[in-house]
């Protein structure tokens, strides 16, 4: 069946009300906000405590360090991702809509991102500099976690969207999303890292970039089923 | 469909019925897992005692007549949850789910075995039971994969949910571990470890790689009594308020 114009204009509705819809309530509460920033920042702060303070280990352990607390602030972020639509009722509201799930799902992700993911690649610099990390690869690091963290967040997604209505959701949710992190990890410190030892950082880039493009195209679908799913589940 | 012969059809349409599958496999089960003793029991004698000691390794080598066969089906293991996954989600069909069920364990025992007996042969050959290799680094991964699924079998209540929930997973899981396998392969080149691999082995003499080939082909058989058995199990435990399954029980105890 041909979509006629007016299907497409309602379809670019849903997905502009869904995001409006999303970002009010995430800046509604200001304190959910911060929180994961908050905890990425205490986790980098732990590492000079825990390993050494000394400039070169630091710097040496610094792509990975702020990777894994970006990895780990994103988890802690997950939960909450449709908890709350669940138990108010919205998320089956959502699932039972003639409209297709893929965008109101691309909108959810990309109000989540827009708090999580781009905050911690906008304060990624300053704590790269608080650790000592190379200057010429603050840049690399990032861009990778700006095409790294739209992937994590999708990933992220399909198991929130699977333990949605589970009670003991955030320890499984943990176990099962990240062994798929490992990719995007292992080529956003290689980014910094070949930058830090002056080389072109432009390879694990580009595969970031293909990794995000894939994630952003297919995984919607992944969510969406699990959301189906979800729903049923409680 | 129209291109499919009759048979195949109504084979895939019997599949639908787990009692079928269950009344079907009854009898394979001692077959299947005689094959797989008398195999097994060969290959390893063979490979433990009369195939020769490796140049290198000497007889720490012998490990490859478990190793070699539980790892390869770790991972067709996964592979198998996968399809049955996307079995399940398109024409919802219960015994793939019921299938899927039993793999899962079974998969995540073979990859422990596959990470225990790699491990076990580091020891004498690389000096270290454990080592972040790239090969390990991704089984270890699987292991994980594996659990995740288990994991989330186990929390939700409902099997039709947790089917399809798993079948979710394991299709995301089975797109990402190529992905995991490279990125991981990528890792180890960037951080250029000592190279530990066995440098320019010969060919094998078939008096060494012929055990091996009887050993692959009975774990081969292991693994599938093993699923055909879990899904048998499974097959009476989601069907046990149906009048078959109470007459079998009734006959059994009687």
């Amino acid at each position: 069946m041909m979509a006629s114009a007016a299907d497409e204009r309602s379809l670019w509705v849903l997905f502009r009300g869904q995001l409006r819809r999303d970002l009010k309530l995430a800046f509604g509460q200001p304190s959910e906000l911060a929180n994961p920033l908050a905890f990425f920042v205490v986790v980098i702060t732990l590492f000079p405590l825990g390993v050494s303070p000394e400039p070169g280990v630091l710097a040496g352990m610094a792509p990975g360090v702020l990777w894994i607390a970006a990895l780990l602030a994103t988890l802690l972020g997950l939960e909450a991702l449709f908890r709350r639509d669940r138990d108010d009722g919205t998320l089956e509201q959502m699932v039972l809509r003639a409209q297709p799930l893929y965008l109101p799902v691309v909108a959810r992700m990309l109000a989540h991102w827009t708090v999580t993911g781009l905050p911690l690649t906008l304060l990624a610099p300053l704590l790269g500099g608080m650790l000592n990390l190379a200057p010429e690869a603050r840049l690399p690091l990032m861009l990778g976690l700006a095409l790294g963290t739209p992937v994590l967040v999708l990933l992220g997604g399909v198991g929130a969207a699977l333990t949605v209505g589970l009670r003991a959701g955030g320890v499984l949710l943990a176990l099962l999303v990240l062994p798929l992190f490992v990719p995007v990890l292992i080529l956003g410190v290689s980014a910094a890292e070949l930058a830090s030892s002056g080389l072109p950082p432009s390879g694990p880039l580009l595969w970031l970039a293909a990794g995000a493009s894939f994630a952003i195209t297919t995984v919607p679908f992944a969510i969406a089923a699990a959301l189906r799913i979800g729903v049923e589940v409680g | 469909m129209k291109y499919i012969p009759d048979g195949l059809r109504r084979l895939w349409h019997r599949m639908g019925s787990p009692r079928w599958f269950f009344e079907t496999t009854g009898s394979w089960v001692p077959w299947l897992g005689g094959a797989a003793a008398l195999l097994i029991a060969v290959g390893t004698v063979w490979g433990l005692a009369f195939a020769p000691p490796d140049y290198l390794q000497g007889d720490s080598f012998r490990i490859i007549y478990i190793h070699v066969p539980a790892a390869y089906l770790a991972q067709a293991g996964y592979i198998l949850m996968a399809v049955c996954g996307v079995i399940l989600l398109v024409w919802r069909m219960k015994l793939a789910d019921m299938v899927m069920t039993a793999v899962a364990p079974i998969g995540a025992a073979f990859t422990f075995l596959a990470l225990a007996t790699g491990s076990i042969w580091g020891k004498p050959t690389w000096g270290t039971y454990w080592i972040w290799d790239a090969r390990i680094t991704s089984v270890l991964i699987l292991l994980f994969l594996y659990l995740g699924i288990i994991g989330l079998r186990r929390a939700i209540e409902r099997p039709e949910a947790a089917g399809r929930a798993c079948a979710i997973l394991a299709i995301v899981g089975v797109i990402n571990i190529p992905i995991i396998k490279y990125s991981v392969d990528w890792w180890m080149t960037l951080h250029q470890p000592a190279t530990f691999s066995i440098t320019a082995a010969p060919a094998m003499p078939p008096i060494m790689w012929v055990p091996l080939l009887l050993n692959v082909l009975g774990f081969n058989l292991l693994f599938a009594v093993a699923v055909i058995q879990g899904t048998r199990t499974e097959v009476l435990v989601r069907e046990r308020r149906t009048r078959w399954v109470n007459d079998l029980c009734l006959r059994e105890t009687a």
